[in-house]
């Protein structure tokens, strides 16, 4: 088991997707348990996978490693550390529930859940590869299955979203291309003695060649180019000012389960990305870059949190609300801190699960009242609506659904008790003692965060009920059966973080030891 | 005097056996022609049999020659390396699916055996030109593809607009070999001979002027950027592809181009660099950063330029001038991965581009048309062939698992092993833009929804047969490539003259 456990959390999900494709078109339901089924054994192993664990070991665990182009030095090669488990887990508990979230739709079931599971597979690929050249296979097969996803089921403006997400993620990936390649002519495998897409030899600067260290691109150092050619790839995927136009416009037009998985899981291949190359490959790059980093995460908490406090559509709320939450997780890093950078995987983490019930209870009312205005615009089709008030005073009429919204968005706005809270205190702890003021300025985000979420939460909830939405009705056993599991994880992680901080800081304690003891070289950049 | 020609003679008998599959080509011609004469009623039948048989012994003959060593044929003429093999190897298989494909469409009205023979001698003239290595040689392997390319240009003789193709074809065909042959005439003049491996070895001998040799080769150009299509000599390319019958269109933006490139990397790295097959230094210019700009130019332009075409032929036109800037990426870097990415480009190239074509073919087959509004839902209709295209979209794009990433793989591997970083970024991000408008076709097929009362899309059984086995091609090589790239590995062989025969030629 332990030899097969990553291969088949990566693969079983393609089977589903191939059992899919030999099943009529018009056995809807059969195609929609096929998917519920398949995504569920890969929960049931990600399960087993957590127990069997070992937490208190920081290097690669369950590592397979088979010769796949000899001639490329190119291996199938998979393994996970505590970094890598956390996101398998999450990735494996989101894909789980955003199958039900789909299930209201009809048009096309066959191709929507056969690509969904591509897409899990692409994103289990991603987080469990240790071979850079497996990993850009894995990173870029996702962008496929995505862009159909947004551009078949997706809004108005699915085209426009759907291309646009692509484009700009294949930009950030060509540069990372040619960065895996700068890395594979520099690096050599001390077993082979050759060229090595192996990202464990490139973790271990003495593999490095000597170009890596002292050479030269368009006038600046390799290493610093290479950083940053790596970097662009993963900040248009995290999304990092400026390069997060595409979000709103993809989470908006997206359904339901999609945005839940473009915010609970892809947005944090970004950062993944960044710890798991730029961090431990080029530490003195990274630590030149320590103020940079820290200076876009507060950006991204800012004007994240600023922009959603302008939002008077839901989803788009939400998403500029990922913006600001992600800025945490660069913040967290950007320090290099044992609290900062666990902080900051803790906070890619819950920040997985509590988008994932913001997205999914936007989806609750949207499905009902097929609009989701907090106000309704100044151009909206319907001039008596324009500025009134979309919902309110919903509380009374739909009190679970109030219920559930509050935990999520007390969770999101970094309520103590909540899991979003700890992740949250985490990385300005870890960031302060190095970056000061920018934390200072970074914890407005809390403060503006509290703000959009309360506000939104007024609007939509308090106040007198709104005659016209009195055909909504109260959330459905399945919709409970989604939230009330991720709401559960929540709140236990806010009281009892341990199970998820003892699985990651093993391994993060040592990233942050091998960057607190590199940086000597800084100054020659 | 006498002994001189007796050696010749023995020399060029000698050559015969190792041009066998140029002697194979050149029999399935004639007999296409003889038999074309003899029998009567409808042949068609019986001339693609003809044809295919010779391919396929073409194909045997080529597989056989692999072990042979590396040797000059023909006093000097030709190279026999597994270099030209391989590109042998490619101008047979695109023939053969062109030949195939050529009978799913009606542009090629009733005329086929004499289709068959022009389309077997362009094959021949590839051969030449993947070989060549004299110049004289040279201009004339490249007339022998183009004269009958201009002739399959223009073979719908009802039809203006293909017409009008030949015409032009023929025009800038005429000026740029011209051009050439002024290039040749001055590389002539500066080192009194016409083979390549003695230009090179007095080029690296002697003292000559620079910048007449820059100039030399830069009109040389001409000739070779013609055939490949490459900026500044594009220009006949969106209107021939768009005036050619399809099957044409689909023929030569890929084979001619191929051993274009073949050609020119002899030229180059034999006549105008020290090329050993490892390194070599650049003689007379700096070519290499001529060409960096020309393929940078390139790519660039061909992909600005597709993005605004609705008519997918001259949509592929533009893209094939982009994969001519990336194929050229691999020429600039001078060294052997640079060589073998060009091949492993070419070969990939090979299944992904007839694919599309083969798509357009059997879409305007039914439509009558080649416009993109025709791929309306087309993903619903005809779920197999859109998928198909999807995935050559996906492979010309350069997106994994397809066989067209691990191409570009190759080629920005070799660029960024030479280090030169500006063409690579220039490279990867013109792969990014190319996106844009491949993705366009896609968008059409599946998120546009088909007119009303469309009707599901029945592809014929053979060409759903070619269609899979280009679709193989394009997956397999891009999850398992190892079969391709040992291929090209040895291939990445050219014929050189040993030291000792270089020094006989400078004395």
């Amino acid at each position: 088991m332990d030899q097969w456990i990553l291969t088949l959390l990566t693969f079983v999900p393609v089977l589903g997707a191939v059992v899919i494709l030999f099943l009529p078109g018009t056995q809807k339901n059969t195609i929609r348990w096929v998917a519920m089924l398949t995504t569920l054994v890969c929960l049931a192993l990600a399960a087993w996978l957590y127990g069997a664990y070992d937490k208190s070991n920081a290097a690669m665990q369950f590592v397979v490693k088979v010769p796949w182009i000899p001639s490329f030095n190119i291996d199938y090669h998979i393994g996970i550390d505590g970094l890598s488990v956390s996101m398998v887990l999450l990735t494996a508990l989101i894909s789980a529930i955003c199958v039900p979230a789909a299930w209201s739709i009809e048009k096309g079931v066959k191709g929507y859940y056969a690509l969904f599971l591509l897409l899990e597979t692409g994103m289990q690929g991603v987080f469990v590869s240790l071979d850079f050249f497996l990993f850009y296979v894995f990173w870029e097969v996702m962008l496929l299955p995505m862009y159909f996803l947004v551009g078949i089921w997706g809004g108005p403006r699915k085209e426009y979203a759907a291309i646009k997400f692509f484009l700009y993620t294949l930009a950030g990936s060509v540069l990372l291309l040619l960065a895996m390649l700068a890395m594979y002519f520099n690096t050599t495998d001390p077993a082979t003695g050759q060229n090595t897409f192996n990202m464990l030899a490139m973790m271990d600067q003495s593999n490095h060649s000597e170009w890596l260290k002292s050479g030269v691109i368009f006038g600046k150092s390799a290493a610093l180019m290479l950083w940053v050619a790596m970097f662009l790839g993963f900040a248009i995927k995290v999304p990092l000012f400026p390069f997060h136009t595409w979000l709103p416009d993809a989470h908006v037009e997206a359904p339901t389960a999609i945005s839940v998985i473009l915010a609970g899981v892809l947005l944090k291949m970004g950062t993944y990305g960044i710890l798991r190359f730029n961090y431990p490959m080029l530490p003195d790059a990274t630590h030149y870059f320590s103020t940079f980093l820290a200076v876009i995460g507060v950006v991204n908490i800012v004007y994240g949190a600023l922009c959603a406090l302008a939002q008077n559509d839901l989803k788009k709320l939400v998403a500029y609300s990922s913006i600001s939450h992600m800025g945490y997780v660069i913040l967290g890093m950007s320090a290099f801190t044992v609290h900062g950078i666990n902080g900051a995987v803790f906070q890619m983490f819950n920040h997985g699960t509590i988008t994932a019930m913001l997205f999914l209870l936007v989806g609750v009312i949207y499905d009902q009242a097929h609009h989701r205005y907090i106000v309704f615009p100044n151009d909206y089709k319907d001039p008596e609506l324009r500025g009134q008030l979309g919902f309110g005073g919903l509380w009374t009429h739909m009190p679970v659904y109030g219920s559930l919204t509050m935990v999520a968005y007390f969770a999101a706005l970094g309520l103590p008790g909540m899991s979003g809270f700890i992740s949250e205190a985490l990385c300005f702890l870890g960031a302060f003692p190095v970056h000061r003021t920018l934390t200072i300025i970074g914890t407005l985000g809390v403060l503006l965060g509290a703000g959009y979420m309360l506000w939104a939460f007024q609007r939509l909830f308090m106040g007198s009920f709104n005659e016209r939405n009195k055909d909504l009705v109260e959330v459905n056993a399945r919709e409970v059966a989604m939230l009330v599991p991720l709401g559960i994880l929540v709140v236990l992680l806010g009281i009892y973080p341990a199970p998820v901080l003892d699985l990651i800081s093993a391994s993060l304690s040592q990233l942050s030891q091998t960057l607190t003891t590199s940086g000597g070289m800084a100054a020659g950049f | 005097m006498s002994e001189a020609i007796q050696q010749a003679i023995e020399a060029n008998l000698s050559s015969l056996s190792l041009a066998m599959p140029e002697i194979i080509l050149s029999v399935g011609i004639l007999l296409l022609v003889t038999i074309d004469l003899i029998v009567g009623g409808d042949k068609k039948g019986l001339m693609t049999v003809i044809t295919v048989a010779t391919l396929v012994a073409a194909l045997f003959s080529v597989v056989s020659l692999y072990d042979v060593p590396a040797q000059s044929l023909f006093v000097g003429m030709l190279a026999f390396d597994p270099f030209s093999l391989f590109f042998k190897l490619l101008v047979i298989v695109t023939t053969l699916v062109v030949v195939v494909v050529g009978l799913q469409s009606s542009d090629i009205d009733n005329k086929y055996s004499e289709f068959y023979a022009v389309f077997l001698t362009v094959g021949l003239g590839g051969f030449l030109m993947a070989s060549s290595t004299n110049l004289l040689m040279m201009y004339l392997a490249l007339e022998l593809v183009s004269i009958p390319s201009f002739i399959l240009v223009g073979y719908q003789k009802q039809v203006r607009r293909s017409n009008e193709a030949a015409l032009k074809y023929v025009v800038y065909g005429g000026v740029s070999s011209g051009i050439m042959l002024y290039g040749f005439s001055l590389l002539y003049g500066l080192t009194g001979t016409l083979d390549v491996h003695e230009i090179g070895a007095r080029l690296s001998a002697g003292d000559v002027p620079n910048a007449t040799l820059f100039i030399a080769a830069t009109l040389a150009m001409a000739g070779f950027g013609y055939k490949v299509a490459s900026v500044p000599f594009h220009f006949w390319c969106p209107d021939v592809y768009q005036g050619a019958p399809t099957p044409v269109t689909a023929f030569l933006s890929v084979a001619p181009k191929a051993v274009g490139f073949a050609m020119i990397v002899r030229f180059f790295y034999l006549g105008l660099s020290s090329f050993d097959g490892m390194t070599g230094e650049v003689l007379g210019g700096q070519w290499p950063e001529l060409l960096a700009v020309i393929a940078a130019a390139t790519m660039t332009l061909g992909n600005l330029t597709a993005i605004w075409q609705t008519n997918l032929k001259r949509l592929f036109a533009y893209s094939s001038i982009a994969h001519a800037g990336y194929i050229m990426m691999g020429v600039v870097m001078l060294s052997p991965s640079g060589l073998q990415a060009i091949m492993f480009y070419s070969g990939v190239y090979l299944f992904m581009n007839l694919g599309a074509f083969l798509v357009v073919i059997l879409v305007a087959e039914r439509t009558g048309s080649e416009d993109i509004g025709e791929y309306r839902g087309m993903g619903w209709r005809a779920p197999f062939l859109s998928a198909s295209m999807t995935v050559f979209l996906a492979s010309l794009t350069g997106l994994p698992p397809t066989a067209g990433f691990i191409g570009k793989v190759y080629l920005f591997a070799s660029v960024v092993e030479g280090g030169l970083w500006w063409l690579a970024v220039v490279g990867v991000l013109n792969s990014a833009a190319s996106l844009y408008y491949y993705w366009r076709i896609v968008r059409t097929m599946y998120l546009d929804d088909p007119e009303e009362g469309a009707e599901p899309f029945r592809v014929p059984a053979l060409a759903n047969a070619c269609l899979l086995f280009l679709l193989a091609g394009t997956v397999i090589f891009g999850v398992f490539f190892t079969p391709l790239a040992d291929l090209t590995h040895a291939s990445n062989s050219l014929f050189i003259p040993s030291s000792e025969v270089v020094q006989a030629i400078l004395k």
